[in-house]
């Protein structure tokens, strides 16, 4: 287990959002490294997916900057497509294309974005469905997919960019519990190769086992932040203590 | 019945007003509708990326005006107009300025049409296109647009079958359609029973004819979900 703490990967100043006169996030600061896997944690509406959105400006922040890989992605004149093919980003709801095979689905991006052939693009996506064991369901439609398998597939679809960092918003929130555990276990792969990782997660067990850094969020501030063991064995903050004995 | 017949349509070789009026009329929709989708898709295209990113307004300004004034007025109206005064002082065929004319009206439509098929589109598809890294315009090309037009495709049919139906109002500039076709017997065989009964079955005709072409159309497109 390495985190590399030379420069950060991601370094949030002053990250703030506000939805007309709605203050969502306010004065966040974090520094996310190589190899990091933060999880954020906290009630209902207390702002962790609009940070989340925040990183790859799905939400344009209103006040602070986002440096990635050392650029101010917050700047308008930053082209942001570009940073974000080095941001993976993983939503509740899958979202994968429904016009189009799974297959289709993971080499679009590559091949049009990434100018890479026909050929290696689908020769890399296959590596990476063999990888997740749906290499069998390379072209099915998403409509013939279980929950458990699409989000695997939107995984994939979003590590086939080769991405620095992976942003994940609940990815289990709309899963059968069966299959909880198979998108799990994705994401647990990949923490053990440390892939950099911003996971919102009501997940807790998990976060417990595979986190390098739990962050507990409340009203659009990161009120506590520490090591997994410490997190949930000694939680200091009152407010993540009456958190953690609700949702524990 | 059979006297009729043959007064109305035999006589003089007078089915060929019918016929010849007919291919005016699918000539005069199919391209209308053309113009229609054409003029539509750019049009729902200004207006929704003015809905998304607030960009285009001046031009979301003029789409708006377009489609209060061609929503607003008459067909018929609108016709008279581009025959009479737009192109009044040129010589122009009809058939094109009843292409043109019935064109601008359903695009009009048209437009409405693929805006709601795009915003039917989830907002989490347009997310994820963005997320991979593709701008606004390969999003919408690549993942909006073909999704929304398949949507759309069954309100395109029925968009087309009103307008064979419309079209008949073509004959006020005496486009030489279907309808005018019927009346033009008519006035020679002095029967207003048989020539327009004829030319109503026609049009009832091609309306069961391209509304079962969309039912399948639709059920294909329902079967290719799953
Ligand atoms: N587009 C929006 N416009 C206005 N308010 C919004 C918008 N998106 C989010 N909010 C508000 O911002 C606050 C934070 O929302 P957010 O979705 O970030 O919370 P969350 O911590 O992810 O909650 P959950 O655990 O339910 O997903 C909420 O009060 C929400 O109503
Ligand atoms: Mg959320």
């Amino acid at each position: 287990m390495s985190v590399d703490y030379g420069s950060p990967l991601i370094q949030v100043k002053g990250l703030g959002k506000q939805f007309g006169d709605l203050k969502v996030l306010e004065g966040i600061n974090l520094d996310i490294y190589k190899g990091d896997v933060v999880f954020v944690v906290g009630p209902s509406g207390s702002g962790k997916s609009t940070f989340l959105r925040c990183l790859n400006r799905l939400e344009e922040s209103t006040a602070g900057h986002i440096y990635f890989e050392g650029a101010d992605i917050t700047d308008p004149k930053v082209n942001i497509d570009l940073h974000r093919q080095k941001m993976g980003m993983v939503f509740q709801q899958f979202n994968l294309f429904p016009h189009m095979d799974v297959l289709k689905n993971m080499t679009m991006a590559p091949m049009k974005l990434q100018k890479k052939s026909q050929g290696e693009a689908e020769k890399e996506a296959m590596a990476l469905l063999e990888r997740v064991g749906l290499a069998d369901r390379a072209h099915a439609y998403p409509s013939q997919l279980s929950g458990g398998q699409k989000q695997r597939i939107a995984i994939v679809r979003a590590l086939a960019m080769k991405p620095d960092v992976m942003l994940f918003d609940e990815p289990t929130s709309a899963l059968d519990p069966e299959m909880v555990g198979e998108v799990l276990n994705v994401m647990r792969d990949l923490a053990r190769e440390r892939m950099t990782m911003v996971v919102v997660t009501h997940e807790m067990g998990f976060a417990r086992e595979v986190a390098t850094r739990v962050m507990f969020m409340e009203n659009g501030n990161f009120l506590e932040e520490a090591p997994p063991e410490a997190f949930f064995g000694s939680p200091k903050n009152e407010r993540l203590k009456a958190f953690l004995s609700k949702v524990l | 019945m059979s006297q009729a017949i043959y007064l109305n349509f035999i006589k003089d070789d007078r089915w060929k007003y019918i016929t010849d009026g007919l291919k005016v009329t699918l000539e005069v929709t199919l391209f209308a509708v053309l113009i229609g989708i054409a003029i539509g898709f750019l049009i729902a295209v200004v207006r929704s990326t003015y809905d998304k990113t607030g960009k285009l307004k001046l031009l979301n300004g003029i789409c708006k005006i377009y489609l209060t004034v061609i929503r607003g007025t008459p067909v018929l109206v609108q016709l008279m107009i581009i025959y009479f005064v737009i192109f009044g002082p040129v010589k122009i065929s009809k058939v094109l300025v009843a292409v043109i004319s019935f064109g601008i009206n359903s695009g009009a439509y048209v437009a409405e049409i693929f805006r709601s098929g795009i915003m039917s589109i989830d907002q989490g598809q347009f997310e994820a296109g963005r997320s991979l890294g593709f701008n606004y315009v390969q999003t919408m090309w690549h993942i909006i647009m073909p999704q929304a037009f398949k949507n759309v495709l069954p309100a395109l049919g029925n968009e087309f079958i009103s307008l064979l139906k419309e079209t008949s109002v073509g004959s006020y500039i005496a486009l030489q359609d279907l309808t005018k076709g019927g009346d033009i017997i008519r006035s020679r065989t002095y029967d207003a029973f048989t020539p327009l009964i004829a030319v109503a079955l026609i049009y009832l005709g091609l309306v069961l004819l391209f509304s079962w072409l969309v039912q399948i159309l639709e059920r294909r497109l329902r079967q290719s979900e799953r």
